[in-house]
């Protein structure tokens, strides 16, 4: 199975259901052949939505174009569209048993049982159910229930692959484990893929680029890093990833804190909201660097200390610190930064 | 005291079936003799229809119901439910306002076709009055099973390439099996055993129960009565046996 699959465009596709709730603003967005693009969002920002128009299950409002490739299928019907959708409820038919529901599609399509029960047995080796084909649904523990349903969807070697939340019901052990195996199933099958979430760690993962959305509208478009290193405002600032977002004045090149001056580069004199990652800062001593705080509670998490500081900046700072360090809450520490780790959000002051 | 008291007086009705001047022969009479025979057969054939038509009618509603909102929704649902109100007596009562001699289908056809159409005392019109009354019990079964289903199920099939007419064959009447079974089952149980009904139209033709009625109160002849009553219950026992066995959950339909 090599790279197959066609590119998506989305041209001005927004959705306003009959009640009149306003899903999705209308919304353009080209996605590449083969690559996999992630749609990450709080509950409710209309992700569902969006993939429901790609997939045919929902018609965008007037004005929208879904095309595939150079063809315009905003008036294909579903059954036509040849998609792959994994649902997050799987919705695995509890009349049939594995192998039938990873061979409907192509049942469907009438192709012959020989042929069909040897893609079946393909896909079955490849999401790694062995031995499972006789069960029935009722008989799946949910990671199971998870690969059949992948195994339905890319059974019928669809043009594109669509996935929904395919790993929030699973428990967080599980769901790691499925995350970098789905993710080299998707590379392996090099398919155009879109995929759904609100799991941050599940979007860095999986996507060649992620699509962050807020209340029907993309806040920003980027890959992993660009979203992680350089988010466009607030919101994605504090929605992926944890962050210490602080609004102080800009002067001589440093913004103006409680606890002293942070140097930032490209800075404008005036009001800015900048961003610093937990992981940027370092513990010095009080007497190394410009900008002080009183630690105040250190968790061991592990692999590193949380560390909250505060009289910093206004708010506490959240700062990672290596597993061995020795800090202990009451002590006044410094605080550093690598230069071009203080990212300030444009338009964002208040 | 339950169990003798459902059980005492089954044991004395197969015990009188027995009891009658030819004994438990009485038993082989319901299949030998043309009439008795006859009368099974009219009744294990008119319950197997209407629980089939029951269906049909009541699945084509519970779909539609379900996929369709409109104004007035509530109260069809409260209209379709309705005749569980009536007792049998006046159901039989209606199908003779509406196919009796001077009944509204009489009237029509006789202006349209210059020939009257009566059929309510015929098997037809036992048909309709049984179907009246069985479509209620089904519906709501059915229309219940409906609700639950999850709508993603049809949608992954069509994503999957069905057309509409497959995904009802393949999915969704697949699905609602077990509420086919349950409903369908008491809808069989209860055409086999009405009376009311029967008891109002079944003049031209012969049902289990309204043979039991005439053998008791016109001919005397109580063994024979008991013994068809056996052979009644056997049969509709039998039924939900079946139905049980098959994975629906009877009990939860009544
Ligand atoms: N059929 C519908 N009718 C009316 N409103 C709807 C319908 N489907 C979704 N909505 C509304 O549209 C908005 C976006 O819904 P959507 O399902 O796309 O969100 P989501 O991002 O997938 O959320 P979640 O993470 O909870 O699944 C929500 O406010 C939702 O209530
Ligand atoms: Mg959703």
């Amino acid at each position: 199975m090599t790279a197959h699959g066609v590119a998506i465009h989305l041209e001005n596709c927004g959705k306003t259901f009959a009640n009149g709730a306003r899903a999705l603003e209308p919304t353009t967005i080209d996605i590449a052949r083969g690559e996999t693009v992630v749609f990450l969002g709080p509950s409710g920002c209309g992700k569902t939505t969006m993939l429901r128009i790609i997939a045919g299950l929902e018609t965008p409002d007037a004005g929208g174009r879904v095309r595939f490739g150079d063809e315009d299928v905003t008036d294909t019907p579903i059954e036509r569209r040849n998609v792959g959708m994994v649902f997050q409820s799987y919705a695995l038919f509890p009349n049939m048993n594995v192998a039938e529901n990873i061979g409907y599609g192509l049942k469907i399509r009438g192709i012959g049982a020989a042929e069909r029960a040897q893609r079946v047995a393909e896909l079955v080796t490849l999401t790694g159910i062995e031995g499972l084909e006789t069960r029935s649904i009722d008989q799946l523990s949910g990671g199971q229930r998870q690969r059949v349903a992948l195994a339905r969807a890319v059974a019928i070697r669809p043009r594109v692959l669509l996935l929904d939340e395919p790993l929030t019901a699973l428990d967080a052990l599980l769901r790691e484990r499925l995350r970098s195996e789905l993710n080299s199933l998707l590379r392996a099958l090099g398919i155009t893929s879109v995929y759904v979430t609100h799991d941050q760690a599940e979007a860095m993962t999986l996507g060649d680029r992620i699509v962050v959305m807020r209340k029907g509208a993309i806040a920003q478009i980027g890959s992993p890093r660009d979203i992680y290193f350089a988010p466009a405002n607030r919101y994605v600032a504090e929605f992926v990833g944890a962050a210490n977002v602080v609004e102080a004045e800009c002067r001589d090149g440093a913004l103006i804190l409680p606890g002293g001056s942070l140097p930032v580069a490209h800075a404008t004199p005036g009001r800015a909201v900048a961003m610093v990652r937990p992981e940027s800062w370092s513990i010095v001593p009080a007497t190394a660097a410009t900008l002080t705080g009183r630690v105040e509670t250190v968790i061991f998490v592990g692999d590193r200390l949380r560390v909250t500081i505060a009289g910093a900046a206004d708010r506490p700072l959240l700062v990672d610190a290596p597993n061995g360090l020795a800090v202990a809450p009451g002590q006044t520490v410094g605080l550093t930064v690598p230069p071009g780790a203080v990212r300030l959000l444009a338009g964002e002051a208040a | 005291m339950v169990v003798a008291f459902f059980l005492l007086p089954m044991a004395r009705l197969i015990v009188t079936g027995a009891s009658g001047p030819s004994g438990i022969a009485a038993y082989a009479a319901i299949l030998v003799e043309p009439r008795y025979r006859a009368t099974l057969i009219n009744t294990v054939v008119l319950a197997t229809a209407t629980t089939a038509a029951a269906l049909v009618v009541s699945t084509i509603a519970a779909l539609f119901l379900q996929r369709h909102r409109f104004p007035g929704r509530s109260l069809l649902i409260a209209l379709l439910t309705f005749p569980l109100a009536l007792p049998g007596v006046v159901i039989g009562f209606l199908i003779i306002l509406l196919a009796g001699r001077q009944g509204l289908i009489g009237d029509v056809t006789a202006f349209a076709f210059g020939e009257k159409w009566v059929f309510a005392y015929s098997m037809q019109g036992l048909f309709l009055g049984y179907l009246y009354f069985s479509i209620p019990r089904v519906i709501l079964t059915v229309m219940a099973a409906v609700e639950k289903l999850d709508p993603a199920l049809e949608e992954a099939a069509r994503t999957l390439g069905a057309q509409p007419w497959a995904v009802h064959r393949d999915v969704i009447l697949p699905a609602l099996m077990p509420a086919f079974i349950a409903s369908g089952a008491i809808a069989f149980a209860t055409a086999m055993g009405a009376f009311g009904t029967a008891f109002t139209l079944a003049t031209n033709v012969n049902v289990l129960p309204m043979l039991i009625y005439t053998e008791f109160t016109l001919s005397a002849n109580i063994a024979m009565a008991a013994a068809l009553s056996v052979g009644l219950g056997l049969v509709t026992w039998a039924a939900l046996a079946l139905a049980r066995s098959a994975g629906g959950t009877v009990a939860a339909a009544g």
